[in-house]
């Protein structure tokens, strides 16, 4: 008799939030299903943050709004770029979610991915240099010395990209990496039908030296998690790239109606279609405050 | 010797008659009164009884029945009437503008900067009957329009105008483009100021306009629309509708426009977001503060009673930036507060027109409610009141100089935008103490720091959650100087290389 | 003879006020403890400074105020001339202008004083005698300063011995630049010394600080502070003999030392500010700056005066505008 060999079973992965550094599930310990965008299939059970978590999430992107932007920008660079070395390791990974997420093929799913490093290395790179194109000197006629130089807004609510060309990763990464380029915190509402590749990149920055908090990852209903993030006092910021609905508690209309209370900044819903496109420096600069110093010249 | 107490006779020695005026034993009357120096009404030019808006390069009557008046606040006199623009208003204003906009953002940058220059060089020419009227409908101080106000508006549209050509190099892309048409409403507290600062960027970019001036101040807005005619605007280019919120709401709403841009309360700022909405109407805006004007205990101390007065007496304290909240080093209040109120016992209290006079009137009754309403909740909920004994005319709208002192951060005068001559005095004990306390507000448009040492002035400029820090110096504006708020304070900035990015479609 | 400038009555209250400013003095028990006092006062950040003293140079004085101003400011004239060509002629024909600065309006109030080298004190002094005019003198080395102490008490003691009331001295503006604070101070309390007269009386003493040299204003605050806990009766900004001479704010510097420092030991000092000032609406802007930060404890000559020479002609022909109606020409003023 031969050996019959029994085929090795996978062990899955159990998704989960992030969020201040950590991964928990939902506190409602609900998840919901996700499936393959082609054929339907099941993928995973992933956990349907609340009103709750986003909360959470909230506070935790606050505590770390204070170490994050009071890091050197150089500081931050480096962090970036160690994400995109993260990514890079775990591309095959990533490729297997983006396609499933996208209903792309596997080596376009790839590529989608290599975008995504590559993205992640030209936002590092501008953590240093931002200040550099959006600030000032102002020559004011008197005897001052006055400067403008951008500070970041602090607790940015961004909902995922939910459509175009490589959203589900690469989009993704092209709304986080410039708010926390400039010294943000991030709280995301992961697009609700292809949340895996970001759950997944909630992995890959834990690994990367990125403290605890500043960038948290809720997937889930985006009409529970973004009108949380819209009304909430201690959300600075508004990210809308993903907002699809026409109408309802998700649509760019109710959020911005709540978003009002407190003033938040709100970056309008987004209509790209194509996430490999080269970016510019729109997002970097939409989650600053200028601030102007003034100081007088005399002995 | 000298003697630690004054003798009031005046060098008993001199042989020659004492000068005229100098009876001294009258109590309270000082040595030196300066006689009334009061600018000539005259020189605000005629102002019409009655007004109607400037709408595609012409003076029309409003659609509506409706007029308002606008009173002189310093003696309640009514100055003249005016059109409380309607809907159909704001409709035929709006259409001017779009149909002005092609035109207008196809001329060559060079050509509309010239305009611009036009405009600035009209302005000084006529900057003494300007400076003359806004007083007259304000109530700010001769001195203040005429020193500060009027230099600035010119000096914005100059710089302004200097832009229109280099907007490529303004790093907002190689080929930046208009936004269309702003909807601009203004408040009442730098009334051409606020016109400078939202037209002529405006302008310079190739946008075209309709603004509502305030309804208490809307006399230089329309003295600006007969400039706009000396300049040769082209017709529709800026268009002039005046009325109250009314009118604000329905220019702001109208779906014809492609930007708002709004200085005034937190309150209506809100409304306004809520308005727009889920649209793709840009919006930028310019709200309340109330500031932190932080002075530690290695100040400049005489520098910063300056400041301090500056900060809150300037324009009556109504100023959205004013350092309304002193945070003092709790070692140097005793003797920062004996300057203080010294200081604020030389403040020239009256007439505007008179160029002597420091502190104007209150711009209208229902400030002056409010401010008494706040005042008197600042007593109640236990602070100490103070104001130097001044004499206030017997009509128009006036408040004294007020400090309060025992205030404590839950008290109303503490948190709340009283945009009148009113400081609450709070204290500190450590650099971030006083971080923590100037941030713990809504709102952040401005803060001031007084300290000699450099890299503690850097560290409390990093830490303030504010658009405008000003360090050892406080309510200094210059049209290069980007301005505008964090939080509560609004969004955008005005001034600058970044005051062209509300109205070029980025 | 007058009163001006120390009221025998005032002696209980000097002698008070002497021991008030003595316990200060506490502080120049060494250099170091006058060092750690000079630099302990306040900063003054020049630029607001200056605004603030521009900003009161915008008052507009008209009329009546206008009228009480220029009598006021030639009635606080340390009207002037140290010059090297100095005579007894030009220094009679100054003196008689000081007495009687309009002879067409006798109305017009004398000057303060007359301000000359030591040398011409015999000359003016009786020149000036019976008419109120005080006799002020230069010295200790005037206007460098650069002289051994023997020979600067030597210079101030014969002025005041030919009958001085006033003496304007000077200080070692080296020494305080290069931080021998002490030392400046010692000279001051010696030349003070030097003021006493035989009969217990003592000269006025008004020092100067030649504050364009002293160049910061910090530097004007320190020196301010060093000469009033040293005995000064008035502080003096310029000789007049260097490029920048007296300025609203270097001016209003020492109003706000003697403010603060009255308000520390009861002890009034007066501030003169000497130098530049030619116009009237220059005067206009000084007495507003006293008034404004000062008050009227200090407006009169007994606290307050300008070292001026040609300022004077400018007042009288503003006044006489105020009293004809028609504007006045140099022609009509009288050249000394």
């Amino acid at each position: 008799m031969s050996e019959t060999t029994t085929p090795r079973l996978d062990v899955h992965k159990t998704y989960k939030l992030f969020v201040g550094g950590k991964f928990p599930r939902s506190e409602s310990g609900r998840v919901y299903e996700v499936t393959d965008r082609k054929t339907g299939d099941w993928l995973a059970n992933v956990p349907q943050g609340t009103r709750k978590d986003t909360r959470d999430a909230v506070a935790a992107a606050r505590k770390a709004v204070g170490g994050w932007s009071g890091a050197t920008a150089y500081n931050r660079g480096q962090i970036l770029y160690r994400a995109a070395e993260m990514l890079q390791g775990r591309r095959e990974q990533f490729a297997a979610e983006v396609a499933l997420s996208e209903g792309v093929s596997t080596k376009k799913a790839a590529a989608l991915v290599e975008a995504a490093v590559d993205r992640w290395v030209w936002y590092a790179g501008w953590t240093d240099k931002v200040a550099q194109i959006a600030g000032s000197a102002n020559p004011v006629a008197g005897p001052y010395f006055n400067l403008s130089t951008p500070e970041p807004t602090g607790v940015v609510g961004v909902v995922a990209p939910t459509r175009g060309n490589g959203f589900s990763l690469l989009g993704l990464v092209s709304a986080i990496a410039p708010v926390i380029a400039t010294g943000n915190t991030a709280v995301v509402a992961l697009a609700p039908d292809a949340p895996l590749p970001g759950l997944s990149l909630g992995e890959v920055l834990a690994t990367s030296d990125l403290p605890g908090g500043v960038v948290n990852l809720v997937s889930g209903r985006t009409e529970d998690i973004a009108p949380t993030l819209a009304s909430h006092q201690d959300v600075n910021a508004l990210d809308l790239t993903g907002v699809n609905s026409p109408e309802g508690p998700g649509s760019a209309r109710a959020l911005e109606t709540l978003a009002a209370d407190t003033l938040k900044r709100v970056r309008r819903p987004d209509v790209t279609d194509d996430w490999t496109a080269a970016q510019g420096t729109d997002r970097l600069l939409a989650f600053l405050e200028t601030k102007t110093v003034w100081h007088p010249m005399g002995i | 010797m000298a003697s630690p107490q004054k003798t009031k006779k005046k060098t008993g020695a001199v042989a020659a008659p004492a000068p005229a005026p100098a009876p001294a034993p009258v109590p309270g009357r000082k040595l030196f009164e300066y006689a009334p120096a009061p600018e000539s009404r005259a020189a605000a030019g005629e102002i019409a009884s009655s007004n109607g808006h400037f709408i595609g390069g012409e003076f029309v009557g409003s659609s509506g029945k409706e007029a308002l008046k606008t009173v002189d606040p310093s003696t309640e006199e009514v100055l003249a009437e005016f059109a409380q623009g309607t809907e159909e208003d704001v409709e035929r204003a709006v259409k001017a503008a779009r149909d002005a906009f092609g035109p207008w953002s196809a001329l060559p940058g060079a050509e509309r900067g010239k305009y611009l220059f036009r405009i600035a060089r009209i302005i000084q020419e006529r900057s003494r009957e300007l400076a003359v009227l806004e007083s007259i409908d304000n109530g700010k101080p001769i001195r203040e329009t005429r020193d500060v106000d009027l230099p600035l508006v010119a000096a914005h549209f100059f710089y302004y105008a200097g832009w229109a050509d280099k907007l490529e190099f303004a790093s907002y892309g190689p080929d930046p483009k208009p936004v269309g048409v702003a909807a601009q409403v203004i408040p009442w507290n730098f009334p051409l100021l606020m016109l400078a600062w939202k037209i002529a960027p405006a302008l310079a970019t190739g946008n075209t306009v309709v603004l509502k001036p305030a309804e208490t101040t809307p006399l230089t807005a329309l003295r600006f629309a007969e400039i706009c005619r000396q300049a040769g605007l082209p017709k529709g280019v800026v268009n002039i509708v005046t009325g109250d919120g009314r009118t604000g709401a329905a220019l702001t709403a109208h779906p014809g426009v492609d930007k708002v841009a709004f200085t005034g309360s937190t309150e209506v700022g809100r409304a306004i977001a809520r308005t727009l909405a889920g649209t793709r109407t840009r919006l930028s805006l310019e709200l309340g503060g109330k500031a932190a004007n932080i002075v530690f205990d290695d100040a400049p101390v005489d520098q910063a009673v300056e400041g301090i007065v500056d900060g809150i007496f300037f324009n009556q304290g109504h100023v959205c930036c004013a350092g309304s909240r002193l945070l003092v080093q709790e070692s140097v209040h005793d003797e920062v507060m004996e300057s203080l109120k010294r200081r604020m016992a030389t403040l020239r209290v009256g007439d505007p027109l008179d160029k002597n006079t420091d502190v104007g009137a209150i711009n209208s009754a229902a400030q002056l409610a409010r401010i008494r309403e706040l005042a008197d909740a600042g007593e109640a909920e236990g602070a100490e009141r103070w104001s130097p004994a001044c004499e206030l005319p017997s009509s128009g709208y006036w408040f004294a100089p007020t400090v309060f002192t025992n205030v404590s951060a839950t008290h109303r005068v503490a948190r709340e935008e009283i945009f009148g001559p009113v400081l609450s005095v709070l204290t500190f004990r450590t650099p971030e103490e006083a971080v923590a306390k100037a941030n713990n507000t809504p709102y952040g448009l401005s803060a001031g720091i007084w300290t000699e040492k450099g890299s503690r002035i850097l560290w409390m400029a990093s830490k303030l959650r504010a658009g405008v820090v000003w360090s050892n110096t406080f309510n200094k504006f210059d049209p290069t100087s980007p301005f505008g708020g964090y939080k509560e304070s609004g969004y955008g900035r005005e001034g600058g290389r970044h005051g062209l990015e509300a109205y070029l479609d980025v | 003879m007058p009163t001006f400038p120390q009221p025998p009555a005032a002696a209980e209250v000097a002698a008070a006020a002497d021991g008030a400013r003595e316990s200060l003095a506490e502080v120049a028990s060494s250099e170091a403890t006058l060092r750690r006092f000079l630099h302990g006062l306040p900063g003054i950040d020049a630029v607001g400074l200056q605004s603030r003293a521009a900003s009161l140079g915008t008052r507009s004085i008209k009329t009546t105020a206008k009228a009480y101003a220029i009598d006021l400011a030639i009635s606080m004239i340390d009207l002037t001339t140290l010059e090297g060509a100095d005579t007894p002629g030009k220094v009679r024909s100054l003196c008689a202008k000081a007495m009687r600065p309009d002879p067409s309006d006798p109305s017009t109030p004398r000057t303060a004083a007359v301000c000359v080298y030591p040398d011409m004190v015999p000359v003016a002094r009786a020149a000036v005698a019976g008419s109120g005019v005080q006799v002020a003198s230069v010295a200790t080395a005037f206007p460098s300063g650069r002289a051994g102490l023997p020979v600067k008490l030597a210079d101030t003691a014969e002025a005041v011995a030919a009958g001085a009331d006033e003496i304007d001295m000077v200080i070692d503006r080296g020494a305080f630049l290069s931080g021998r604070y002490l030392e400046v101070f010692e000279t001051i309390r010696a030349v003070k010394e030097a003021c006493r007269r035989a009969d217990g009386t003592s000269a006025h003493l008004k020092v100067i600080f030649e504050t364009g040299e002293l160049q910061t204003y910090d530097n004007i605050r320190r020196a301010s502070w060093l000469a009033m806990v040293a005995g000064a009766d008035f502080i003096k900004t310029s000789t007049g003999k260097v490029a920048v001479n007296a300025t609203p704010a270097n001016t209003l510097v020492l109003m706000e030392a003697v403010r603060d420092f009255r308000a520390a030991t009861g002890v009034q000092v007066g501030v003169k500010p000497a130098g530049g000032i030619r116009t009237t609406k220059d005067a206009m802007k000084y007495l507003v700056t006293v008034n404004e930060v000062l008050g009227d404890d200090w407006l009169s000559p007994d606290w307050f005066r300008f070292g001026a020479s040609s300022l004077l002609n400018d007042l009288l022909m503003q006044r006489q505008k105020l009293t004809t109606g028609r504007y006045s020409g140099p022609d009509y003023v009288t050249v000394d």
